[in-house]
């Protein structure tokens, strides 16, 4: 296996392997984002891209106005976070009994609406998109061993570590996180014993939301044009990646996402360059053939009774 | 099958409410024409979506598949043979070279969508719950790259054009009118019944004796055919068509219809479609300015803001939808009329 790394390495190229990493790991934060959110609620939320759109659009909002990269930031984080709450207090808490599928389709709508009423605003000024300019600095890259490594590839694989070492902090140290890994795993009982519902699940949203804010940061970074569909494509194939993973837990979830953003790079990588245009259809019936060997997810051992529940 | 008067009613409601939109088709202009076809091949495609999602109870993304490959198939094997060289030349020879009827197109559409359905069907079918929502999903996802660029089988990222527009109103409401009697036969028939019991109680239903797994693929595969047949409806009615406009957002709208109308029942999946479709051509005509005994006029693009405010709002406020997952009977249309003028009738309920 050892042996094995270096050969791969060689046949694919050190470039495709460090740009995968790179979207793997933002593939990965997302991906907690979305499996935060599901522990809790048994919620797939289909308008978490949606959330990233918004932190998009007032980053690039900020840097038309010509404030500094760090008031950007902030409001972009305040933006998303304020977002976030508002969904969780006008459409996941009157939703909270429904069945899974109600719910997705619930979210569905509200992604729909998010990105219509985003198009409405994008185009006052008479076309689609909006730079943010300030940031796309961090884009150039560095060479590093005769590969390219782009500053925000760093960016991206040191956020999503430090994120996860304090969501690890949180979930394991603190109060509030012992209260929601028992919600996670059993919510009734959780409740019975005095775990408050409604503060457990706001701070899983808010967790999620925050996460979101990062990344938006991150692809903003990376692809400074915000449109409407900002981040819709990766927010499909993330929520893929979750459910290929597992989602009934945090790891193997944040784990699928990573997975999938990574393979989609070699995969990439690999193709022919004329031939990179079915790289959706190799993909996909990747996740179809792994869905229908382990139902349950690709990292998770035994049989899992998500099927079920859901 | 037994077939008494009341359930009969349960068909002729549905029936009756797409022959009055075919109607009106002859009343008004060509561009008010265009919404009510579209309102009526929307009642087929989500039509065609609860035969399995509706009957099963599984989450399937997956069903626009059908109706795009059914579109294309029909809409390619439509086009004249002397255009088709010039614009499609790089198609296989086997669907350049040759050219079928309107009719024979339609059948093709609902086989392919079928054959689709049953290879799919047999591997996935397996699969319940968040895994199987994913995976139809996926197939969507494939589905829409294949015809986007493989330009052996289509057009490519480019539009398919030049396809005979014979979807008018006669044919729209005959082409609906089959999909909704097969799905109201499929759904009062043995098989789908056995499906109805699973979708209740999954384990009680194989205690039983029902193999679920056949009957989900039975179901998938007569959804595969008449998602086919919708598409072949769409494409003629449009005479040109891209990948994207049979994907994400149809996916949405569609699976929002049969939700808004209660997606257990097949009422709710023809009131859904009409009235979704309805309020977005409502809006989408007040965009431009309409006049409603005074000027109502809104933003362009505020279409589609109200119309996935006003889903989500169905969703939060009424989640088993607007029929309440009830079929159509009189009894219920009669409380809804008396609830309407506020005279108070029975609370028995209709069953």
């Amino acid at each position: 296996m050892s042996a094995l790394v270096p050969h791969l390495v060689g046949a694919i190229g050190a470039q495709t392997i460090i740009d995968a990493i790179g979207q793997g790991s933002i593939y990965a934060l997302m991906a907690v984002g979305i499996g935060l959110v599901f522990g809790v609620l048994r919620l797939v939320n289909f308008a978490y891209g949606q959330l990233i759109m918004a932190g998009a659009y007032a980053l690039a909002y900020s840097s038309q106005a010509g404030w500094p990269v760090w008031v950007g930031i902030v409001v972009c984080f305040a933006v998303v976070l304020a977002l976030s709450l508002g969904m969780e207090r006008a459409v996941f808490r009157p939703l909270r009994s429904q069945s899974p599928a109600v719910m997705l389709i619930a979210t569905f709508a509200i992604a729909f609406t998010l990105q219509a009423a985003a198009l409405l605003i994008d185009v006052r000024d008479g076309q689609i998109g909006q730079p943010a300019a300030s940031i796309a600095s961090l884009n150039r890259a560095i060479v590093v061993g005769g590969v390219d490594v782009r500053k925000v590839t760093i960016v991206a694989v040191a956020v999503a570590i430090g994120a996860l070492a304090l969501l690890a902090a949180i979930l394991g140290r603190t109060r509030i996180g012992l209260q929601m890994r028992a919600a996670s795993s059993d919510f009734l009982t959780a409740r019975m014993i005095g775990v408050r519902a409604n503060t457990v699940i706001t701070v899983a949203v808010l967790l999620a939301g925050a996460l979101a804010a990062a990344v938006a940061v991150i692809l903003t970074i990376q692809s400074p044009l915000v449109t409407p569909d900002f981040a819709l494509i990766d927010t499909v194939v993330v929520l893929v990646g979750v459910v290929v993973g597992g989602i009934d837990r945090l790891w193997t979830a944040t784990l699928g996402g990573f997975t999938i953003g990574f393979a989609q790079g070699v995969i990439n990588g690999a193709l022919p360059t004329d031939k990179t245009v079915f790289l959706p259809s190799i993909v996909f019936a990747l996740v179809v053939v792994v869905l229908i060997v382990k139902p349950a997810g690709l990292f998770v051992r035994g049989r899992s009774s998500v099927i079920d529940r859901v | 099958m037994t077939l008494d008067r009341r359930t009969l009613l349960e068909l002729a409601g549905p029936i009756a409410l797409v022959v009055i939109a075919g109607l009106l088709c002859l009343t008004v202009s060509r561009t008010i024409e265009i919404y009510f076809l579209l309102a009526i091949i929307s009642v087929a495609i989500v039509t065609s979506i609860s035969v399995f999602v509706g009957n099963s109870g599984v989450l399937s993304f997956g069903q626009i598949s059908f109706v795009a490959v059914g579109a294309f198939s029909s809409g390619v094997l439509t086009i004249p043979v002397e255009s088709k060289a010039g614009v499609l030349p790089a198609l296989f020879p086997l669907l350049r070279d040759h050219t079928l009827g309107n009719v024979p197109s339609l059948a093709l559409a609902a086989a392919v969508g079928a054959v689709l359905a049953l290879v799919l069907g047999l591997p996935l079918m397996r699969l319940s719950g968040l895994a199987a929502g994913i995976a139809t999903f996926a197939v969507l996802m494939i589905t829409h790259n294949l015809l986007r660029e493989w330009e052996k089988i289509g057009p490519g990222a480019t539009t398919l054009a030049l396809i005979p527009e014979t979807t008018g109103w006669l044919q729209a409401t005959v082409g609906t009118v089959l999909v909704i009697v097969v799905a109201f036969v499929y759904r009062h028939s043995r098989p789908g019944r056995m499906l109805c019991a699973s979708r209740e109680d999954a384990a009680a239903a194989a205690a039983a004796g029902i193999n679920v797994h056949r009957q989900r693929l039975f179901a998938f595969t007569l959804s595969g055919a008449l998602g086919g047949l919708a598409g072949g409806l769409y494409v003629h009615m449009l005479g040109s068509i891209t990948a994207d406009q049979v994907f994400l957002d149809l996916t949405f709208l569609t699976l929002a219809m049969l939700v808004v109308g209660g997606a257990s029942s097949l009422w709710g999946a023809v009131i859904g479609a009409l009235l979704v479709s309805g309020l977005s051509s409502f809006l989408s005509e007040s965009e431009s300015g309409i006049d409603l005994g005074f000027r109502f006029h809104l933003p362009e693009g505020s279409r589609l803001v109200i119309l996935g405010a006003v889903m989500a709002a169905v969703l939060i406020l009424r989640p088993s939808g607007i029929s309440g997952g009830r079929e159509f009977s009189l009894d219920g249309a009669g409380r809804l009329v008396g609830r309407l003028v506020g005279l108070h009738t029975s609370k028995g309920g209709s069953r």
